[in-house]
């Protein structure tokens, strides 16, 4: 611990603890604990099965159910913001965007990742969710770009909360995908709504999904604290300008 | 273990990518909390109370 002004706080550190202890806990029971996928044909006798690649289930699940999270943040404080016109929604929307912008790639990746093994591809262009969850990642890098492409926050707050709005309607086709459209997809139906897993593997999946909200909290909370005092910085840089521009004027005069 | 390289990548890969990017904000946090009056940073009782 240093003496460092930071954007932590009491509160933030502990959740950043919490979040790395089980996580390592996480890890353990992910790779020591649960059992492989493995299962018997009853005709040949012959195993078959995810095997141990089985073991990513404990994280792309639950980052796929952090993503949407994230992007309903951004959209619920894309509205708010709407309403309300107050910086706090904007940061809030801009933070849990990055912040799911950030782990939707991460679920392409380790879906991409475990889909090797199992599916015997890395990326299949027909597949419905996985097109659906790409588009979702466009779209909410297109909302970054636009947020980037600003000077000023404030100019950038009202499009980038309309492109949220919209950005989000993609989720319940995502969600919805593997039963609208269920022989266009390598993907399986819910995991979690049909509760097909056992007992251990549930616990496991479930424990995944709290580790990865408490990261997505603590990431969201410190990209907040940095939007934050960013907007204040870039005020206070607009208010010097001002300042100089003024007394160069009465300087003239 | 069967998959050993998928797994590391699958599980290390985000693991690293979410920690590079935990640092990085809290070094942007550091950076801008250092130009910023602390009576903006709501978050903070007192710097000292905050810690780092």
């Amino acid at each position: 611990m240093t003496d460092s002004i930071t954007t932590s706080s009491r509160g933030s550190k502990i959740l950043g603890i919490t979040s790395i202890v089980s996580f390592v806990v996480l890890v353990l029971l992910a790779f020591f604990v649960t059992d492989p996928d493995i299962r018997i044909h009853p005709e040949t006798g012959e195993e078959f099965g995810q095997f141990d690649a089985v073991r990513l289930l404990y994280l792309h699940v639950p980052m796929a159910v952090v993503t949407y999270l994230a992007f309903v943040i951004c959209a619920i404080a894309s509205a708010g913001y709407l309403v309300k016109r107050t910086f706090w929604w904007d940061s809030m929307a801009h933070a849990a965007g990055e912040v799911g912008t950030l782990t939707c790639a991460l679920v392409l990746i380790t879906g991409s990742i475990w889909g090797r093994p199992v599916w015997n591809t890395w990326w299949e262009w027909g597949d419905v969710r996985l097109m659906s969850t790409l588009i979702l990642f466009l779209l909410f890098l297109g909302y970054l770009a636009l947020r980037g492409a600003f000077v000023s926050p404030q100019s950038a707050a009202r499009p980038a909360a309309v492109v949220a709005l919209i950005a989000v309607l993609d989720i319940p086709l995502i969600n919805r995908s593997v039963e609208w459209w269920e022989n266009r997809t390598l993907h399986q139906k819910s995991t979690l709504s049909e509760l097909k897993i056992e007992d251990l593997t549930l616990f496991t999946l479930m424990l995944g999904i709290l580790v990865s909200l408490l990261v997505m909290t603590w990431l969201i909370l410190h990209r907040f604290r940095v939007a934050w005092l960013e907007h204040i910085e870039f005020e206070q840089g607009v208010r010097t300008a001002i300042e100089e521009r003024r007394q160069i004027d009465h300087k003239d005069q | 273990m069967t998959h050993l390289g998928y797994l590391i990548a699958g599980w290390g890969l985000p693991s690293l990518v979410i920690l590079l990017y935990a640092v990085r904000l809290l070094k942007r946090g550091v950076r801008l909390s250092a130009r910023v009056p602390s009576e903006h940073a709501r978050w903070m009782s007192s710097p000292k109370q905050n810690g780092g």
